[in-house]
């Protein structure tokens, strides 16, 4: 008697047995790749962190010979180290904590933290005898992590630049927050209002254009509401941890008319 | 005479193993850039265009497309999953149980789009920020399982490798054609630099076309326009290849 011929690949011993070698197969070729670029990768997120806190406080282009040139990221460490004087790690009663390298803190991780333990990087920039501290942002969009820094002026009130970043947010809406001209909005912009309490600054509709800088407001992008909120959530949640380092600041007046 | 002969038999099994290797065992032997092969790598690029003709994978034909260097870089990119993924089909289509066989099909999809998007990360990484989610959404353009389905299933690895490419390079072309005339019109610019001349804050102090009044047209970095201007290649395709014309 003979038998019937079973086609093999049909039957569920095999179509398991395939499935499970594939993901097998399939998940080592990815963690080999994804372990071996790692390190190139880190040196790219790296520079870019340079770049962004450079721009913050407008340095992102340069002179070379007397022609301004984009500030690329071959170049970035040398004016990093020469404009960034200080980093400091704070923590959340406003002291520095020398142990920790605030470069290499990872605000994602801090903020899952219990508040005691948390900290957070604060840094100094010194350009053209103007003093700037720079903070660095984290907060939600509409599909995932937001980032950003945003640079105080001497007197810890004023904009001096602002660069977000974020993860997946929709290209054309929400992620137009990466663009200068939503940037540019914040610059002299003002994150205490009149009587001296810590609003940072909202995005929100009918902020009567970029010529008010009074109100804490600048306007928001169009179709990206959620986006723009967890801007400016993110901005005045962030900034509030380093409202006890400020008030030891002698630089600290806000302008309470 | 006598090695001679048997070096060149010796040289036949060899290259016929070659050839069995690329080629499925059911097909005849035919040279590996035949009539037949070519035309799976020239069809794509006019007569069965993924983009124009199909109408396949146009959502990041319009979002990549206002500068040159990151389409360039998607069409490599696309171009490589597509070939790597009918390549790889290809060579399993033996083996993969029919009632997973999209899953399977997805999961080489996925794996390559993660690698080439590590590989972006590393290498090209302020292009790799540029193309953003595309680089991922790649897996659900159209084109790639498109190909799986209806050609690395039914065909031996190195057409299907052809395919791949054709298939990849018809797509970039039109994003390459797309890109070239958004940033031009768009910025007056060709890979960032300034072909146009430079434009300065009036037009006394402008060099080259905006000197003589010339505006960019900021229409062209709208999404809105890469779909007009697939349209007008569309429009202009059909109108030079009449076969391509639906009767109706």
């Amino acid at each position: 008697m003979e038998e019937k011929p079973v086609n093999k690949t049909n039957s569920n011993g095999y179509t398991f047995m395939f499935a499970v070698i594939m993901v097998v197969v399939v998940a080592s070729v990815l963690a080999f790749t994804a372990t071996s670029l790692q390190p190139i990768q880190n040196v790219n997120v790296r520079e870019e962190k340079m770049q962004n806190i450079l721009a913050t406080v407008g340095v992102d282009s340069v002179e070379v010979d007397g022609v301004p040139t984009f500030l690329s990221r071959e170049m970035v460490q040398e004016y990093y180290d020469k404009f960034i004087t200080q980093s400091l790690a704070l923590r959340a009663d406003g002291s520095v904590d020398e142990s920790v390298n605030a470069f290499k803190v990872d605000l994602a991780k801090e903020l899952g933290k219990p508040v005691e333990e948390q900290i957070y990087p604060l840094y100094i920039a010194n350009i053209k005898g103007e003093k700037y501290y720079v903070i660095p942002l984290r907060g939600k969009g509409l599909w995932d992590a937001i980032w950003g820094y945003i640079a105080l002026k001497d007197d810890l009130n004023t904009v001096k630049g602002a660069v977000f970043d974020h993860k997946g947010e929709t290209p054309g809406l929400g992620a137009e927050i990466t663009k200068v001209w939503f940037q540019h909005r914040f610059e002299n912009e003002r994150v205490f209002d009149d009587e001296g309490n810590l609003v940072g600054v909202s995005a929100v509709k009918g902020s009567l254009g970029n010529s008010n800088k009074e109100d804490n407001r600048v306007d928001a992008i169009s179709g990206a509401t959620i986006t723009s909120k967890g801007v400016s959530n993110m901005i005045s949640e962030r900034l509030k941890h380093y409202l006890p380092y400020f008030k030891k600041q002698e630089g600290f007046k806000v302008a309470i008319q | 005479m006598n090695t001679d002969r048997k070096l060149t038999s010796e040289e036949k099994e060899a290259k016929k193993k070659e050839m069995i290797m690329f080629l499925s065992s059911s097909e005849e032997k035919e040279h590996f850039l035949s009539k037949q092969n070519r035309k799976l790598i020239s069809d794509p690029l006019n007569d069965n265009n993924p983009i124009t003709v199909q109408v396949l994978g146009i959502c990041s034909a319009l979002a990549i497309t206002v500068q040159l260097e990151p389409a360039i870089v998607m069409a490599v990119a696309v171009i490589a999953v597509v070939a790597f993924s009918n390549v790889i089909i290809s060579l399993l289509r033996n083996m993969i149980p029919n009632r997973i066989r999209i899953i399977v099909q997805l999961v080489v999809v996925a794996s390559l789009v993660i690698l080439v998007d590590q590989i972006l990360k590393a290498y090209a990484y302020d292009v790799s920020k540029q193309l953003s989610v595309f680089v991922g959404l790649i897996i659900t353009n159209c084109i790639v399982m498109g190909r799986l389905e209806a050609f690395a299933l039914g065909n031996g690895a190195w057409k299907s490798f052809l395919d791949g490419i054709g298939n990849g390079a018809g797509y970039g072309l039109i994003l390459i054609i797309v890109a070239f005339f958004r940033e031009l019109l768009g910025s007056g610019k060709l890979f960032g630099y300034e072909v146009l001349g430079h434009r300065a804050a009036t037009v006394a102090d402008s060099t080259g076309l905006y000197s003589i009044g010339y505006e960019n047209n900021g229409l062209m970095l709208l999404s809105p326009m890469a779909l007009i201007i697939v349209g007008i290649i569309i429009w202009v395709q059909r109108s030079r290849n009449r076969k391509l014309i639906e009767e109706n």
